[in-house]
């Protein structure tokens, strides 16, 4: 074998940007495994309690930009109890010690308390970028702290926290010598902000590029703020009351009119809907519309501003958009590749929603659509052969039927072989998520076909243990699957206990596994960690193994069994 | 002429009398029986109410400069067309002798959307009639969810009624005063003012605009995830975690729908209002949501009607012009002798188009 020196090596795996590229190059052989850990500055961890602090920090030393994800999927639905665990802080308290170079923090589903935020701030001189995803446990003092610290801030990126406001004035800590933002995102906070502080930081950094506002920024300072930034390419509006034809309206129209790089638009969070219009001229522009938090907006204002989004590639609305809605989408977004349908009434039977037909006509329109989340009341097996035949490309389909078990509502058959038709057609698929009312079939045909997917959601679905083993047997590259109130018992748990270590998790709930089951799974699988989430007020009683496992959580670890898990998580 | 009394002293909601007005300038007070009679005069002798307006106008002047054209206020029942022409040559003297508007009986706690649309002018103790208004509205709001079409709460609403009393004073004074001055006609914003009862339809057609959506509102209330935690639909059993939508999102749309339903009951929906104008050949109607303030509604109006006139007032010259072409009244501008009109119910015609075609 040709020798290389390592220099050169190392130079060749700067361009390996994935992580699973540099995880294949690492395991060629031991100078490569060594070349490579030296040289690895981005390191993601889809599970934080896989590895342990130390042991990232040993393998790798150099690590700049660090992605952490915590609580498994199932919590973004409350079914995870909320001190359950995937606290950020001794992640923090080790890189302090280890990386003071860091320069890039990215944690979804994790607890952030404001003292790690605040060692945060003070540990990393040159830290850059924090990136909360559906993170809780912090305050508007935590973000004071990264204001005030961080004197290279580019980037604070706040996504659907939940965040205690105490309405301090936060973004009045960023000094005056900030200058660097590029991204700054709070439009999920619910307070006040200052807005004077953010006219003047928004006036003195040149660079920025991405700025969504919450609900507190009126119309007004977005107006003044375009006019200050007109080199955005993402914004997010805060509240638009206006009154149509005033002349704020008219002011606020010509500062759109005057941003030409504006191509994503989000927020709305309060709108007067007549006032659209004052957006229209952005809409030809805009590659990403996110309506999903502007339940204002009703069908037909969604619908006259969506004409205008020729270009349109993603968009996230309510469902009030309709069937009728969804036609004009397929008319008129012929480059859309990803569409998130939301429900504005997450209870059933409330308003009209979408039905089959706005699937299907989206698929007739737009070809190149490859990325769904779609929630309506009703589905059949035409409509999704039809969406199966008509857009291959799917890597993510996630379809929910709001009526747990609603079978086909033309034929009353199950959906199975709808879903069939999808995982049949669609050899990219990555992601699924099914409802309605579902056999064993449909497992069949997943482990039959859906040979790519690595990540299975499933509820309410599947008449025994077949339906389980179908879909471990059949899918190899799966890494997470996730099933709550299916009729899965040990039998299926415990068939190929070697499966689980090929995946990232399994999320289990409400089905038919008993705590012998789990006892015996964590016997024979010392690198798993078998976890059982209590109801709380049962911890007392030393249950029988017969007795079925409410939640069971099992990942695959290193580091054996979590030092900071509750009374109420028992690892087996 | 009997002092003033006051809705206050009536103690309960529903005894508000009826004061309706002949069509005669002699103050004259109808009252049925089992209802206690009130009679409301604006600028009669009742030298407190005044001086109150007086003191105000003072104070208003400036501010109110350009409302002094739109003199608003409620039609009077019983009175057809020719009896508004009374109120252009309105002096105070004669203010003092007419009657002014009428409170609406209060039927089955149904309260009328009078309270919106009397944007009244010159005719009432206004501090007292509100209060009395005030406390109308507090009773009935419960049920019907009839706000202000003003955002805020109801703290806000109070302060906007507040506001009411000041600014129709002042109108009232300055309409008065102005009238001889302008060439404009005075604008009155009215409903059908041909018999209590026609009135009373005209708020039941007002308010069928937004009983429509109004009724939606209700049976979405009953499953919007804000009355979640009463109200969930009888049929389901709520499934924790189902449907898969993040908590945040759920808490963020229960959030906004909120504060829509303070606001105006329905997200979207619209509060319009007829507006006529003395001698305009038809009637308008403005959709009173998308204003925030009297302010912005008496220019809007002016800007409505402006056409009309046979002078522009103020200094609006070319740029009111050019608002105006952008108006519903471009065919009028544009130099065509012909718009489009309908009869409503009420007999009224309207132009088309002031309504939006959904």
């Amino acid at each position: 074998m040709m020798y290389f020196p390592e220099e050169v090596l190392e130079h060749v795996f700067d361009f390996l940007s994935s992580h699973r590229d540099r995880n294949a190059a690492s395991l060629v052989c031991k100078s490569w495994f060594k070349v490579e850990r030296w040289s690895r500055h981005k390191v993601f961890i889809g599970n934080c309690y896989a590895i342990t602090p130390e042991r990232l920090i040993k393998r790798f030393p150099k690590v700049r930009s660090l992605s952490l994800k915590g609580k498994p999927h199932f919590a973004d639905f409350n079914l995870v109890p909320h001190e359950w665990g995937g606290f950020v802080l001794p992640w923090i308290e080790a890189m302090a010690k280890s990386y003071p170079g860091l320069e890039e923090l990215r944690l979804k589903r994790m607890v952030v308390s404001d003292e790690s935020l605040e060692l945060l701030s003070r540990a990393f001189p040159n830290f850059k970028a924090l990136v909360l995803v559906s993170c809780e446990g912090f305050t508007t003092d935590g973000l004071a702290s990264i204001a005030a610290n961080c004197r290279f801030l580019r980037e604070l990126d706040l996504q659907e926290n939940d965040v205690d406001d105490h309405r301090g004035h936060w973004l009045c800590r960023f000094p005056d010598s900030c200058t660097s933002l590029v991204s700054l995102n709070f439009a999920c906070l619910k307070g006040e902000v200052n807005l004077g502080a953010l006219e003047r930081l928004v006036a003195r950094c040149p660079n920025l590029r991405s700025l969504r506002l919450n609900r507190s920024v009126p119309a007004e300072i977005l107006c003044k703020i375009l006019v200050k930034a007109p080199q955005l390419m993402d914004l997010g509006a805060g509240s638009c009351i206006l009154v149509p034809r005033s002349d704020s309206f008219t002011k606020l129209t010509s500062a759109f009119l005057n941003c030409a790089s504006v191509k994503s638009l989000s927020g709305f969070w309060e709108v007067t809907p007549r006032c659209l219009p004052a957006v229209y001229p952005i809409c030809s522009k805009l590659t990403s519309l996110n309506l999903s938090y502007a339940p204002a907006i009703q069908g037909n204002d969604l619908i006259k501003l969506i004409r205008h989004c020729q270009k349109l590639q993603r968009l996230w609305v309510l469902d009030c958009i309709g069937d009728k809605g969804l036609a004009v989408v397929a008319s008129t977004c012929k480059e859309l590749q990803e569409l998130r349908v939301f429900p504005s009434d997450p209870y059933v039977g409330g308003n009209a929603g979408v039905t089959e037909e706005g699937l299907v006509s989206v698929s007739i329109g737009c070809p190149k659509l490859h990325s769904l989340l779609y929630f309506c009341q009703q589905m059949t097996n035409a409509a999704l052969t039809t969406v199966a035949k008509n857009c291959p490309r799917f890597t993510r389909f996630r379809l929910c039927i709001l009526d747990p078990k609603r079978p086909d509502h033309m034929t009353s058959q199950p959906l199975d072989e709808g879903f069939g038709a999808i995982v049949q057609s669609c050899k990219d698929l990555r992601r699924l998520s099914l409802s309605g009312l579902l056999t064993d079939q449909v497992f069949l045909y997943i482990g039959m076909y859906a040979e790519r997917l690595e990540m299975l959601s499933i509820a309410f679905a599947g008449d025994s243990d077949k339906g389980m083993l179908y879909v471990l047997n059949g899918c190899k590259n799966l890494r997470k699957l996730e099933i709550r109130d299916c009729p899965f018992g040990d039998d299926a748990l415990l068939t190929d206990v070697g499966k689980y270590e090929t995946m990232r998790s399994l999320w289990m709930s409400s089905c038919d596994v008993t705590i012998r089951g789990c006892k015996v799974l964590a016997e024979k699988m010392p690198r798993l960690n078998v976890e059982i989430i209590n109801d709380k007020d049962l911890i007392e009683e030393t249950p029988d193994d017969n007795q079925k496992v409410e939640k069971m959580y099992v990942y695959r670890t290193l580091d054996g069994p979590r030092k900071d898990a509750p009374e109420f998580v028992w690892t087996m | 002429m009997s002092p003033p009394l006051t809705v206050r002293d009536q103690g309960e909601e529903s005894n508000v009398s009826l004061v309706a007005s002949s069509a005669s300038a002699n103050s004259t007070c109808q009252s049925s029986p089992g209802l206690k009679e009130h009679y409301y005069m604006g600028l009669s002798d009742c030298s407190s109410a005044e001086s109150y307006v007086i003191s105000n106008l003072s104070k208003e002047k400036d501010t109110n400069l350009n409302l002094k054209a739109t003199e608003l206020r409620l039609g009077i029942p019983g009175s057809p067309s020719p009896d508004r022409d009374l109120e252009i040559s309105v002096s105070s003297s004669e203010l003092a002798e007419k009657p002014f508007f009428p409170l609406l009986p209060v039927k089955d706690g149904f309260f009328s959307t009078l309270p919106k649309t009397v944007v009244s002018g010159n005719k009432r103790v206004f501090s007292d009639a509100m209060d009395g208004f005030r406390e109308l509205k507090s009773s009935a709001y419960g049920d019907g969810n009839w706000t202000f079409p003003t955002s805020g709460s109801e703290k806000e609403t109070a302060k906007v009624q507040g506001k009411i009393s000041a600014n129709l004073g002042v109108n009232a004074i300055l309409s008065s005063r102005s009238l001889p001055n302008s060439a404009a006609k005075p604008v009155s914003i009215k409903e059908q003012p041909v018999a209590s009862s026609t009135l009373l339809k005209e708020m039941m057609s007002s308010k069928v605009l937004q009983d429509g959506p109004h009724t939606l509102n209700n049976t979405n209330h009953d499953q919007m995830p804000t009355n979640n935690n009463g109200n969930a639909p009888a049929a389901k059993a709520q499934l924790v975690g189902w449907p898969p939508v993040r908590s945040f999102r759920k808490n963020a749309l229960a959030t906004t729908s909120k504060n829509n339903d303070e606001v105006d009951g329905k997200p979207g929906s619209a509060l319009f209002v007829k507006v006529s104008m003395d001698g305009a050949p038809y009637l308008r109607k403005v959709d009173l949501k998308t204003y925030c303030n009297y302010l912005e509604l008496c220019s809007a109006l002016e800007k409505m009607f402006s056409c009309f006139t046979i002078g522009q007032y103020g200094s609006h010259g070319a740029p009111g012009r050019d608002i105006l072409s952008e108006s519903k009244l471009k065919d009028l501008l544009h130099g065509s002798e012909y718009v489009l009109t309908y009869e409503d119910k009420d007999g009224d015609w309207m132009l088309v188009g002031d309504v939006p075609w959904e």
